[in-house]
């Protein structure tokens, strides 16, 4: 084989591996490499995630039967605050921003981020967000000794969050967590932004960035314009509450709705940065167990790039029932029905990347064919919910809440689940369990499937969301009762997911540089990587460079 | 009913869950719930379900093809052992195909668009009649007011209604505010969901075409007790709605002679903070922070749809409302036993 720049890169960092750190706590605090700040960040979301777990379960063993008294009414309204801030704010942003840290600058040739003293504090001021955020189970009580954890919802909808409906210090946490995490997220996203658009080595142009660097160019150019009108509004919401300013406050003439827009201009784009990162998994894992080239390169960037674009002209469709008036409801009806056409390309993409390919069944593919199929399901619940009608029934139901929790387990989860058996032997050096994956994904497809798949029933019978209880006889109970047992086995299936994690960093497999037969450079480079990645920087020819190295009479170059 | 037949055997088609909660939806929704949204009994809630069909079709449709064509090209295109080690052919894209399913998705869209815009404009851009009743709804932290401006009536959780004829309609339009925070109108049975939004005035409107009880609850999170803000509407002939209204007319019954302990409940009522929240017309309870009480014990039920309206109920309600609705506003006032007995007396005489 040729002596290509890559290949001298993977022997000169062979030889430097090795050198302990010398104190581990204070190298990890003091740390700017951005593959120790993704892996923390990576761990402080799991962190989060079993805690958002203990939360939803504790919700579904409330309602699973009607008039339950397990928790009072107030301690159930703070569950499914917190359940939601914690899951959207402290498990998916962190989660995928660590991916991303940790990923962007190994696949585009980078030793590290742009910014790593940004990516630091990023990563430190949202972890505090989210300890300030459980701190009000303990310092929420505040003056008045009303209730503790926020429990005015995830969006928090004005005026319930004004200080006569929402007296003591909850709501104030919920507000300075959320606007914490939003100045970390921003932080984050331009440091993303800024190292794609700059520090690509030589020879990688836009048109041959891994997907997956593409679609998080997209997602941290999204940060950008959502985040700062809910950071914004968390400030007008502190001034309402402590200045006397009357932006949400209706008893003085604000506005209720004025908050819902603020809010919703977050919200939405908000499914697609946590939805965008989930497509880059699925767009690197399918081709490399499919063994075919992605289908269709260019439209899956255009496409990304137009869902960015589109997903900012959406966000009313959460708004169907405040009462918009016709034209308001017909243009966010369009817009929403008309992002269906994007999302469409790209599984009609991967539907070719697979069609024609050998596919390998490992559990990382697993997952991603989960992921396909139930992407599918929730985007056509979404395209019920875009016709604005149907909506004025389904909306804050539970049907709701099926349809998004679709995206967000059955889409994002299943897809960072197969990230992380992808990633995995890269980061650790050792292969995750292939047997405990498969128990993993099977029970965890079928507890999945149990809740979110029924859950869609209450909703369509009239069970709106946010309720702590409720009467026998509505035709909700049965299907609750299923819906609960589904997220048991689910509980079960992380647990097996955890023990993988930690069993396989002592006792996995050895996996070597490549255990795929990968294509991007991530692969070319010892598992794990040396802190500076790359001894001498790559060079690329074209999309997949590892598949030059390894097919020279067929490689993508020529093709280019 | 037709669409029933039509769809009920969706679930057999394809093991994928998603569909057999479609099936099973579609069972359960036309045998058992009061509450479903595909047992439409008002012109709104039929326009929605008529699209929903539609939507239900074509997306069930989409779905049959994409996944099968996913499953098919995972089972043929599956990796097998005596496959040999060479790589498939690499093929990196087609502008053709490409083009075709964007083309096609994108007249999917427009039809959808053009059907949804249709009943928007059928439901929230048609003129109102000079034949609609008018009835202000007010969402409060955790019940519903209503009052009937030009019938001059008051009445709180139970909303009276007449029947319409689609011949001659007398549709109910509800102009809806909120007191304190928001919360939001469904009856899924008469219409979609309206938000009920302080400091902003919503319509929409509802024409039950059969005589009944038409359930419901708030259906924005509105605080503690957003659970038990239930909606209970009761459609009746235009004679027996005439005659609920002219007996919600008179003002409260004052004279108990012949039942003593009403009578002392009436003045422990009106002795107490009581009327600070509540109304009894024609008396000097005029508070407007809770339900007006002038026609109680005319109402099937207390606590926003809750609780049976019976003494006993009653009574228990009345010495402590946290022990029943946690979370609910009104304070127990302490009082005791003699006085909950005469208050409970007085309050049930209240037809």
């Amino acid at each position: 084989m040729t002596t290509t720049p890559v290949i001298q890169a993977i022997d000169e960092t062979a030889d430097t591996q090795g050198r302990p750190p010398l104190n581990v706590v204070y190298e990890w605090l003091t740390t700017v490499d951005h593959k120790k700040i993704g892996l923390m960040y990576i761990v402080y979301a799991l962190i989060f995630l079993v805690i958002g777990g203990i939360e939803a379960v504790l919700m579904r063993i409330q309602l699973a039967v009607p008039n339950n008294h397990f928790v009072s009414p107030q301690f159930f309204n703070q569950l499914f605050t917190m359940h939601g801030t914690t899951m959207v704010f402290f498990v998916g942003m962190p989660i995928l921003f660590g991916f991303g840290n940790y990923l962007i600058p190994l696949m585009i040739g980078a030793r590290d981020m742009a910014f790593p003293r940004l990516n630091a504090f990023s990563f430190w001021i949202s972890a505090f967000a989210g300890v300030l955020l459980y701190y009000s189970y303990i310092g929420g009580s505040g003056l008045y000794a009303a209730g503790s954890a926020p429990d005015v919802g995830w969006f928090a909808y004005a005026p319930l969050t004004a200080k006569i409906f929402s007296p003591g210090h909850s709501t104030d946490y919920w507000t300075l967590a959320v606007f914490l995490s939003g100045v970390g997220s921003i932080g984050t996203a331009l440091n993303i932004v800024t190292t794609i658009i700059s520090m690509r080595c030589k020879g990688m142009t836009m048109g041959r960035m891994p997907l997956l660097v593409w679609l998080y160019l997209v997602m941290s150019s999204l940060v950008f314009v959502t985040v700062s009108p809910l950071t914004a509004a968390q400030i007008m919401l502190t001034l309402d509450r402590y200045l006397g300013a009357h932006f949400f406050d209706t008893q003085a003439g604000g506005s209720a709705v004025l908050w819902m827009h603020f809010f919703w201009i977050f919200g939405h784009p908000e499914v697609y940065v946590l939805v965008l990162p989930a497509f880059a998994f699925v767009n690197e894992i399918v081709p490399v167990f499919s063994r075919k080239a992605i289908f269709g390169y260019p439209a899956m960037v255009a496409a990304s790039v137009g869902i960015g674009f589109i997903s900012l002209s959406v966000w009313a469709h959460h708004m169907f029932t405040v009462g918009l008036g016709p034209a308001g409801n017909t243009f966010f009806v369009f817009a929403t029905m008309v992002i269906s056409v994007p999302t469409g390309i790209k599984i009609f993409n991967w539907l070719a990347t697979i069609w024609g390919g050998k596919v390998i069944f490992a559990v990382p593919m697993m997952f991603c064919v989960g992921f396909l199929f139930q992407f599918l399901i929730a985007g056509l619940t979404g395209i019920m919910l875009s016709a604005a009608p149907f909506d004025w029934q389904l909306s804050n139901s539970y049907f709701v809440v099926a349809h998004f929790h679709y995206v967000l387990v059955g889409a994002i989860l299943f897809a960072l689940f197969a990230a992380f058996y992808y990633w995995y032997p890269k980061v650790t050096g050792r292969m995750m369990s292939e047997k405990l994956g498969k128990w993993h994904f099977w029970l965890f497809v079928i507890g999945f499937h149990l809740t979110f798949d029924f859950m869609h029933v209450p909703g369509l019978l009239g069970m709106p969301r946010r309720i702590y209880t409720y009467e026998a006889g509505r035709g909700w109970e049965s299907w609750n009762l299923i819906i609960g047992i589904g997220a048991a086995i689910q509980t079960v299936a992380t647990l097996i997911f955890v023990y993988n994690l930690v069993k396989s960093y002592f006792r996995g497999e050895i996996a070597g540089h490549d255990p795929w037969d990968a294509w991007t450079l991530e692969w070319a480079i010892p598992s794990p990587p040396p802190s500076y990645n790359f001894a001498i920087d790559p060079t690329v020819n074209s999309r997949r460079p590892l598949w030059d190295l390894k097919h020279p009479e067929d490689s993508d170059s020529s093709y280019e | 009913m037709s669409c029933f037949d039509k769809y009920s055997t969706m679930g057999f088609s394809n093991g994928e869950g998603g569909l057999a909660a479609y099936g099973a939806t579609f069972f359960a929704a036309s045998t058992h719930s009061p509450t479903s949204i595909f047992d439409p009994a008002a012109t709104p809630a039929h326009s929605i379900f008529g699209l929903s069909m539609l939507v239900l079709s074509v997306t069930l449709a989409i779905f049959l093809i994409v996944a099968g064509l996913l499953l098919y090209a995972l089972i043929r295109f599956r990796h097998r052992p005596t496959d040999s080690d060479r790589e498939p052919p690499q093929i990196y894209g087609s502008n053709q195909i490409e083009l075709s399913w964007t083309v096609i998705p994108i007249l999917i869209v427009v039809m959808l668009f053009l059907t949804t815009t249709r009943v928007i404009l059928g439901t929230e851009a048609i003129p109102k009649p000079s034949s609609a009743m008018d009835v202000i709804v007010i969402g409060h932290q955790f019940w519903w007011e209503y009052r009937y401006p030009r019938l001059g009536v008051v009445t709180a959780n139970e909303l009276h209604v007449p029947i319409s004829d689609p011949a001659r309609p007398t549709p109910t339009y509800l102009t809806m505010s909120s007191v304190d925070v928001s919360h939001s109108f469904w009856v899924p049975r008469l219409a979609g969901k309206m938000d009920v939004i302080p400091n902003r005035v919503n319509v929409m409107w509802i024409d039950p075409l059969q005589a009944g009880i038409y359930l419901g609850q708030c259906a924005q999170y509105c605080g503690t007790q957003h659970a038990k803000m239930l909606l209970r509407v009761y459609a009746q002939s235009p004679e027996d709605f005439a005659a609920w209204v002219n007996q919600q007319k008179q003002p409260a019954r004052q004279d108990f002679t012949g039942n003593p302990v009403a009578a002392e409940g009436q003045t422990v009522f009106m002795h107490n903070a009581c009327i600070n929240c509540h109304t009894v017309a024609g008396t000097v309870a005029n508070g407007r922070f809770g339900p007006d009480l002038t026609h109680l014990a005319s109402r099937d039920t207390i606590s926003s749809g809750t609780i049976q309206n019976t003494p006993e109920n009653m009574r228990k309600w009345l010495a402590d409302p946290n022990s029943m609705k946690p979370g609910s506003l009104m304070p127990s006032m302490h009082l005791n036993d003699h006085d909950l007995d005469v208050l409970t007396a007085y309050l049930t005489q209240l037809h």
